[in-house]
């Protein structure tokens, strides 16, 4: 026990905290206050792999880690739909999951955000559309943002976030004033 | 030795006959085989403790439908060819000394359309997604799909009895992971058996290789399962520059090598995090995860990429690596090592993982030999098969790595050779970084003729990644099968929970880690 709490002493807080000067890491800062603008509360995320290499799964669980510490900027992956605002989908959609993965989108509440991360979420990439795969994600589902990259870096994946939460600005803080 | 018979007649058959050689991975033999040879043979392997390392079927040249199975031997591989003419309903099955062939014939079935003799004839990578009368690997034209997307229903083996119920589970899983579908059915909290269906991930790998010229196919070999990046890409230029009889330039294999450890570091350090994870140690994960991070950003310092998707192409590697890669490479390994020491003896102390990892998802080493389970569960399971020791390709064998094996067969075993190959991998790269040796890292190649075949074997993360590739006409590929280990280990995990608590399995199944992109291809 003294060994771990120790350990966690020495380690300190090492998430990352940009100098305002630093252009790429204020996309963060804009995420957090973007978010609590638009949605008032934590961004959920369900992540949804329609048949990927697994090469973009490794990147996204890497946003977990202490150096990204995505929970700490109030956006949390969560393990049901019905729970998520925003659906991260990666690879190109095999026909096998096409299924699901329809289901799945069905599943989440309005209003509703797609990313669609990878080079095989945005074209298909290098296995294209054929007998097995639906190819892009937006044959399957309709697409908000789609993210470039084999795989794209925790960061370029991080920025895709907010770029989906700008688009959503106008219907979002319309189905309020509904309410 | 019934088994060193068939390694004596397939060397004298590839000194009688140059054509019928394999190319590529060291010791490898060909043999061309009867229906009773072929049967034959798998009983000796079997009895002799030689290993099944895949199954696949092709068309060449000729048009000849040819089924050909791997074995691993103490001598080496054996690769036996069955020709299986048309008139002919089933080739020979060998499930029943290779369990794990099971569900290799059943894909065999599926993408190439020649049938077994098992019977179980349920498809397997082929859900509702495409008619059964269409086979992806011999049919060149489209399927005609359903226009609406049908919903497959797979005919899982029912379990009745008193309070008996089913648990399904996927294919979208909780967490940020592959899709897959587990068909639990439990007593109370305890597993009475798992069946898994697996397949949702199929994309047409194999078929895709068809469109690739010789020369690209490395690049699609790294994406067969993201994770084991290096280790196909290697295999797969292995077995090519096999065919291209090109000798590659020391710094080249020693480059490969450093790549290769990269890939098992930056793997293991992930699973050991997610391992006491998902025992409830989330300090373990922020700890690993944080190592692993570092670990990717040397990479990219380095090298160039996180992940070392495009690293290893024909002819060498894809970059250099400058004197200031070497020490930033060297600098972040001995930054990591210890604190990976200083971790491992807090796991060890730590009452309440230890409780979650001792006795979970046992397999016993008898259990494992049964059912071929390989790579680093295998080894945690007593199975002492490690490619990098035991049939080594450059510079493996000037490196002499150390082979890890427990007996145990746990989620604590599994987790404990973790450790031991973190150990191993560190040092084996700091003997890379300090000795590689001067001169070009990349030479040309030559295409290989029409007609020849090649196979690739590299020692990755998971297992033993096997990969055999057979040239076409115009330096394009005729054939690719690339064999991830999962294949062998996922049947192994529907034994290892048996009795184990639902709760228990995300645990049990991380400790395997097992690939299923890899696996549906």
């Amino acid at each position: 026990m003294l060994k771990t709490l120790g350990k966690i002493c020495r380690t300190g807080i090492i998430t990352e905290l940009p100098p305002l000067s630093d252009e790429s890491l204020r996309v963060v800062d804009a995420l957090q206050s973007r978010i609590l603008d638009v949605l008032g509360r934590a961004l959920c995320i369900r992540a949804v792999d329609a048949g990927s290499c697994n090469g973009c799964e490794l990147e996204i669980q890497a946003l977990n880690n202490p150096l990204y510490n995505i929970e700490g900027l109030g956006i949390r992956f969560v393990a049901s739909p019905r729970h998520a605002d925003l659906l991260m989908v990666t690879g190109p959609v095999s026909k096998n999951m096409e299924v699901a993965l329809r289901r799945t989108y069905d599943a989440m509440p309005d209003p509703k955000l797609v990313v669609a991360i990878g080079d095989c979420g945005c074209t298909g990439g290098i296995f294209g559309e054929s007998y097995a795969t639906c190819g892009r994600v937006s044959t399957v589902i309709p697409v908000d943002v789609a993210v470039p990259g084999c795989p794209p870096s925790p960061r370029q994946i991080l920025s895709s976030i907010l770029t989906a939460i700008t688009k959503a600005v106008p219907e979002t803080s319309r189905l309020r004033q509904n309410v | 030795m019934a088994l060193q018979r068939w390694f004596q007649r397939a060397a004298q058959n590839s000194e009688s006959n140059e054509r019928s050689g394999i190319a590529g991975a060291p010791n490898v033999l060909g043999l061309a085989v009867s229906r009773e040879e072929w049967q034959q043979a798998a009983e000796h392997v079997a009895t002799g403790g030689g290993r099944l390392q895949a199954l696949w079927a092709s068309r060449d040249r000729e048009g000849h439908d040819i089924v050909r199975v791997a074995f691993i031997a103490e001598q080496g591989v054996l690769v036996l060819s069955l020709e299986v003419p048309a008139t002919e309903v089933h080739y020979p099955g060998i499930e029943q000394w290779f369990p794990s062939a099971n569900r290799m014939q059943r894909a065999v079935a599926d993408l190439s359309g020649l049938r077994s003799t098992d019977p179980d004839t349920r498809p397997w990578l082929r859900h509702a997604a495409w008619p059964e009368s269409f086979h992806p690997l011999i049919d060149t034209h489209a399927p005609i799909s359903p226009s609406v997307p049908v919903i497959d229903s797979y005919p899982f083996t029912p379990v009745e009895g008193n309070g008996v119920h089913e648990i399904p589970v996927g294919p979208v899983h909780a967490g940020i992971i592959e899709p897959g579908h587990f068909r639990f059915s439990v007593v109370g909290e305890k597993v009475l058996r798992l069946e898994e269906h697996l397949g949702y991930t199929h994309k047409g790998i194999e078929r895709r290789f068809t469109e690739f010229p010789l020369l690209n196919g490395h690049r699609l070999a790294a994406r067969v399962s993201g994770d084991s990046a290096v280790a196909f890409s290697w295999a797969y230029c292995q077995a090519l520059e096999g065919m291209a009889v090109a000798q590659l330039p020391n710094r080249a294999t020693w480059l490969r090598a450093l790549a290769l450890e990269l890939e098992r570091l930056a793997n293991h350090l992930g699973d050991l995090g997610a391992i006491a994870n998902d025992a409830g140690f989330a300090f373990g994960l922020t700890q690993f995860s944080r190592l692993k991070e570092e670990l990717l950003r040397a990479n990219e310092k380095a090298l160039g990429q996180r992940y070392l998707m495009d690293f290893v192409v024909p002819g060498g590697v894809r970059a250099d690596l400058s004197s200031t890669g070497v020490r930033f490479l060297i600098d972040s390994i001995e930054s990591i090592t210890p604190e990976v020491n200083e971790l491992r003896a807090i796991y060890d102390d730590h009452a309440g993982l230890r409780d979650r990892f001792v006795g979970a998802g046992v397999v016993t080493p008898t259990l494992a030999a049964q059912l071929g389970l390989t790579g680093l569960a295998g080894r945690a399971s007593g199975q002492a098969f490690d490619l990098r020791c035991d049939l080594p390709c450059e510079p493996y064998g000037d490196l002499a790595p150390k082979k890890t094996v427990r007996s145990e067969g746990d989620v604590a075993a599994r987790v404990a050779v973790r450790f031991d190959e973190v150990t191993e991998s560190a040092r084996l790269m700091l003997q890379i970084l300090r000795e590689l040796p001067a001169g070009p890292h990349h030479v040309a190649i030559s295409l290989p003729d029409d007609g020849c075949l090649g196979v690739g074997m590299i020692e990755g993360w998971r297992g033993p990644i096997f990969l055999a590739l057979e040239a076409g006409a115009a330096g394009m590929i005729r054939r690719c099968h690339p064999h991830d280990p999962s294949w062998q280990n996922w049947p192994v995990i529907e034994h290892a929970v048996i009795d184990n608590i639902v709760p228990d399995f995300p645990l049990i199944n991380k400790s395997f880690n097992l690939s299923y992109s890899g696996h549906d291809l």
